[in-house]
């Protein structure tokens, strides 16, 4: 007991000498940053002004944070929390786990009953389901075959324009349109994949961001073709198999003898992107099973020995590249013909961040991570919409968190694809990230 | 003559490495019986794994040739091919001196990546197994066999679904060893397969490389330090120095070179000459 009650004692003085450190850090940051404030005085002229208090205030907030963590970070009896959860429970949590997949996957399609007149929900849950899908779609490049792309949003825009352009210039409708934008996306992503996929890890990340911004630029310039920035306006939106969501005599409407409202279109445009996301999902489940996928895993875990099994490893980067591309195309003509206006804006670089920071923050290769992050991320972005301010530093400080907490992501296994005796998960330290 | 060709299952001519200005392997011929196991020892530095990433195409030899014959007559110029066509057409597959698993697969799942090739095929590339083609999941289970079959023969067939970066240190090595056997090998290189048994196990592994090659027809090229491990097992010997081949020939032989005495235990160089 006694070296127990040693190891558990609080060390004060280490913590004030920690406080003081980060507090030194901190005025190091903050003297300029929130100590001097310039606004333009009374004649118009920029004047510098000092906050003291402000200063001082931040500094001592700095100061006890850090001396309470480190006094009971150091602490044995509180590093152990997450211990002292009894077994039963922890059991009980597990079996729980395993209702979680289907449990959601119910609740989704009950969405649209449940929130018929929360048009505002509606929305939010389209939006969440693009995230799940464009989550899924990028699982496959970076949580599979562990090629780091920060450029995934291409594939999304590239999807999103040949919906826009074959809809509006050929007057194709969307599930033609559909396939042949994916065919599309995917193509850009083996166009892509070609010159690149010599590269490695970090190298790789680089040329698909800046991949990603020239598509973006493309689009922004080539105004003949795209629109430029001014996008384009006017794509066709959805119909119900051919029946238009209006209020006319040959509308959805009247033809189900329901009284109009545009909450028809909405409904079928949740369950058309739910459709898409568990396509998604199936055939990534379906695909780990069968030897690309397996290949591709085999990849992010050691690539010489792949080579050294006679695997031809650009082919096969290249599959889960175009793969990956094609799921986003198909999420990128879903976000045409729902906002029927696409513009180079919604393109950005931060797309490919969120969606990335999805992955992560769901764990690399987890469905269920997946959908489970893009739920709380997308809709956590909502809950904050009326603090904009602090919509970025909670972000922040919950994905601090999440690595703090749980490095690997929230589902941080591996399940095998295949088994003899006893399908058993493999914890995720052992398993390769995107890195190679 | 012809007959003798035959025999012989890996041609190495003439081969120099070069990185630079140093020169790893220089002027280096020796050649490989089939259905036999042939070891290369050498000091440290002596340029032996250089030799098997020239073989099995890690690199690509500064000069030289490497021809390997399959029992029906088929000829490949191993240093004009890309490394996994190697694996793949050649039919060489290797380990390697610090182990290369897939750490966070199973060792059935590692087994099943070495068959890759033969899956795919039979998957259509993919299309067919999406759809669940049934002469897929024969395919399948064939290669699940072949798995269970090897798993078995390296005694983990109970560690069968346990990842592969779970296994000891001893056991990690058979698997890889299973893994590359998995792969169809005519010839099979082993980089210091012994490194790190102990006794026992090295002796088991003496046992298993020997089943490899009289059961399987598989040729076997090793190198090892293991100097147990290389008497006891290997049929022919070649010993490196410096890039250079300083003797070759049976093991007893080998054992009583005076030079290979020299390159071992260091005796100074006028009373070799």
């Amino acid at each position: 007991m006694q070296p127990a009650a040693r190891a558990s004692r609080f060390d004060i003085g280490g913590a004030i000498k920690d406080a003081l450190v980060a507090t030194m850090v901190a005025f190091g940051l903050f003297s300029l940053m929130l100590g001097l404030l310039t606004a333009p005085g009374p004649s118009g002229k920029l004047e510098v002004s000092a906050r003291p208090q402000l200063l001082a205030a931040s500094l001592a907030v700095v100061f006890a944070g850090r001396f309470f963590v480190s006094l009971f970070a150091r602490n044995s009896r509180f590093t152990k929390l997450g211990q002292i959860v009894p077994p039963d429970a922890r059991n009980a949590l597990k079996k729980l786990e395993r209702f979680a997949a289907p449990a959601l996957l119910l609740f989704a399609l009950a969405v649209p009953v449940l929130f018929f007149s929360n048009r505002y929900l509606l929305d939010l849950g389209i939006l969440v389901l693009t995230y799940t899908m464009l989550g899924w779609g990028l699982n496959i490049v970076v949580g599979l075959a562990g090629l780091l792309d920060l450029g995934y949003v291409a594939f999304y825009a590239v999807g999103a324009y040949s919906y826009a352009l074959l809809a509006k210039e050929f007057e194709l409708s969307f599930w033609v349109c559909l396939p042949l934008a994916g065919i599309l996306a995917s193509f850009w992503g083996i166009l892509l994949g070609f010159p690149v996929l010599r590269l490695r890890g970090d190298y790789l990340a680089i040329v698909t961001l800046a991949f990603g911004e020239i598509i973006r630029i493309v689009i922004v310039n080539w105004q003949s073709f795209t629109g430029g920035p001014n996008g384009i306006s006017g794509i066709p939106r959805p119909s119900f198999f051919g029946i238009p969501f209006n209020n006319e005599p040959e509308g959805f409407a009247a033809l189900f003898h329901l009284e109009f409202t545009p909450t028809h279109r909405v409904v079928f445009l949740y369950y058309v992107i739910l459709t898409l996301a568990l396509v998604t999902c199936a055939v990534t489940i379906r695909l780990r099973q069968l030897p690309i996928g397996r290949a591709w895993e085999a990849l992010r875990e050691d690539e010489i020995a792949c080579r050294s099994l006679g695997i031809n490893t650009t082919n096969t980067k290249l599959t889960a590249f175009a793969t990956g591309a094609m799921f986003a195309g198909f999420a990128g003509s879903f976000f045409a013909t729902r906002q029927g206006f696409i513009s180079p804006e919604s393109f950005v670089f931060m797309e490919s961040a969120l969606v990335l920071a999805i992955v992560v923050l769901g764990g690399m290769g987890s469905q269920l991570g997946v959908a489970v992050a893009a739920t709380a991320m997308i809709g956590g972005f909502e809950l904050f919409r009326n603090f904009e301010q602090f919509r970025m530093l909670v972000f922040g400080a919950a994905m601090v968190g999440i690595m703090v907490w749980r490095p690997r992501g929230l589902v941080a296994t591996r399940t095998p694809s295949v088994f003899l005796e006893e399908k058993k998960t493999i914890p995720a330290a052992i398993v390769e990230e995107a890195r190679q | 003559m012809s007959a003798r060709a035959h025999d012989i299952i890996l041609d190495v001519q003439h081969l120099t490495m070069r990185f630079g200005g140093l020169v790893a392997i220089n002027d280096l011929s020796f050649q490989a019986k089939r259905g036999s196991i042939t070891a290369i020892i050498g000091p440290n530095g002596a340029g032996k794994t250089t030799v098997f990433n020239c073989i099995t195409g890690f690199y690509q030899p500064t000069e030289g040739m490497l021809e390997l014959r399959h029992a029906e007559g088929r000829k490949f110029l191993l240093e004009r091919m890309q490394d996994f066509k190697i694996a793949a057409r050649a039919r060489v597959t290797r380990t390697f001196q610090n182990i290369r698993l897939f750490a966070g697969m199973t060792a059935l799942e590692n087994l099943l990546v070495a068959q890759h090739n033969h899956l795919m095929k039979a998957s259509g590339f993919t299309l067919l197994g999406l759809a669940g083609w049934p002469g897929f999941r024969s395919a399948e289970r064939q290669s699940l066999e072949r798995a269970r079959f090897w798993l078995d023969r390296v005694g983990l067939l109970a560690r069968a679904d346990d990842p592969a970066g779970a296994l000891a240190y001893g056991q990690q090595r058979r698997l890889e060893i299973a893994r590359a056997m998995c792969a169809d090998p005519v010839l099979l290189c082993l980089d210091e397969p012994a490194a790190g048994l102990n006794p026992r196990e090295a002796v088991e592994l003496n046992k298993f490389l020997r089943a490899i090659r009289d059961e399987t027809k598989t040729s076997i090229l090793l190198i090892e330090h293991h100097m147990r491990v290389v008497m006891e097992i290997s049929d022919h010997v070649v010993v490196l120095d410096y890039g250079q081949k300083i003797a070759e020939g049976s093991p007893a032989e080998v054992r009583g070179d005076p030079k290979v005495i020299a390159a071992y235990l260091g005796v100074e160089t006028q009373e070799v000459a």
